[in-house]
């Protein structure tokens, strides 16, 4: 149906998408850490060594009454369910951090069951609902 | 029938359809307005400031058709020297960019108030921002070269790269962890966005889609009567 020229141009340029394809996907792979915005606490556990002049993220869950407040900074700990890390904070609190929702604090690690943040930021879910939907999802449960 | 591409005949279609879809198009503005920003239960998290979705949402989907729209067109026109495609796509391209900047700039709008931060350099936000970028190239290159030939080759070659970019920007939130949530609107999975919310998202969704459409039709339309001045009858 197509002649000679348009078969050369399809065999061409289809190669060079087939490449472009494969060496987006292999420096996406090889930049992996820097792409992923935050670390679990899990990950934090099974780091080789830790450095405490880097910066990172933990992201997590806030664990449930592990919010302490006093005057001026705030304890908590992170968990993903395998494992926690807690954090102390000074600062600005986002709207939506709260228990039982997520988080990513951006810090130094002290050790690695604890972090010292700079910021932190509520992390929200994907879950969009009026209040009274919410009330009543809460009473069936 | 797409061998034949006479303007004169197009000219005629297009330029009547615009009084059509601007009509509709305020039409369903006006609905999609009144429910998202009136009638929309408020969120039980986030209280009003989910009414940014209603704009956020929808022009990030746009500005993604748009462009996969354009990558599709210049397929054709690097492969098949498909000449109707190539107006198509250079008229596409400016509602696809103000699209891709109005989500980028709500997200930030509504970053601040949710997450605590305007801008995150996490997968999402920065594969959308190439998104962007690759607009404002492909749109440059038009300008550019003034050489026919060479124009067709360079911004469909643009677009071609720029759609590696697009998986990425849909799939960013499940490959990797990201401060952005994941979707919440699916084709195979169940939503979860309460249907109640769901409605003025759908409705400006449509609204959106059409006011880029009137774009790409004023846009179309001033490219026809530039091809008529040069005098040629077909391309």
């Amino acid at each position: 149906m197509y002649g000679k020229k348009v078969k050369l141009r399809f065999i061409f340029l289809s190669s060079i998408f087939l490449i472009l394809i494969l060496s987006v996907f292999l420096i996406l792979k090889s930049l992996e850490e820097n792409v992923v915005y935050f670390i679990s606490p899990s990950e934090i556990k099974s780091l080789n060594e830790i450095d405490n002049n880097k910066k990172i993220r933990v992201g997590g869950m806030v664990k449930k009454n592990s919010i302490q407040m006093s005057q001026n900074t705030v304890n908590f700990v992170i968990t993903d369910f395998k494992n926690e890390i807690n954090v102390i904070y000074s600062g600005a609190i986002p709207n939506l951090f709260g228990e039982g929702k997520g988080v990513v604090a951006e810090g130094f690690l002290n050790d690695r069951s604890y972090l010292k943040a700079k910021k932190i930021l509520a992390k929200h879910d994907e879950n969009y609902m009026p209040p009274e939907v919410k009330e009543a999802l809460e009473e069936k449960n | 029938m797409l061998k034949n591409f006479e303007p004169n005949k197009i000219f005629v279609i297009t330029s009547k359809a615009t009084k059509y879809v601007r009509g509709l198009f305020f039409i369903i503005v006006f609905i999609g307005l009144i429910e998202a920003l009136i009638l929309s239960p408020e969120d039980y998290l986030q209280s009003h400031s989910v009414r940014i979705m209603y704009v956020h949402v929808p022009s990030a989907w746009i500005s993604l058709g748009i462009f996969s729209s354009i990558a599709i067109l210049s397929f054709l026109i690097l492969f098949f020297k498909n000449k109707p495609s190539i107006l198509i796509a250079k008229s596409l391209a400016p509602s696809g960019l103000v699209f891709s900047i109005i989500a980028l700039v709500t997200g930030s709008i509504w970053g601040k108030p949710t997450w605590g931060t305007w801008w995150a350099w996490d997968a999402r936000i920065t594969s959308m921002l190439i998104l962007c970028l690759f607009y404002f190239i492909y749109i440059i290159a038009w300008r550019i070269y003034q050489d026919t030939e060479k124009v067709n080759k360079v911004t469909s070659f643009i677009a071609l790269i720029g759609a590696v970019n697009l998986p990425i920007v849909k799939y960013s939130v499940d490959w990797w962890s990201t401060l952005h949530q994941p979707a919440s609107v699916s084709v195979f999975e169940k939503t979860s966005i309460h249907h109640t919310m769901l409605i003025p998202l759908a409705l400006m969704t449509a609204a959106f889609a059409l006011f880029s459409l009137l774009i790409f039709l004023m846009k179309y339309n001033t490219e026809l009567i530039k091809i008529k001045n040069k005098g040629l009858d077909r391309l």
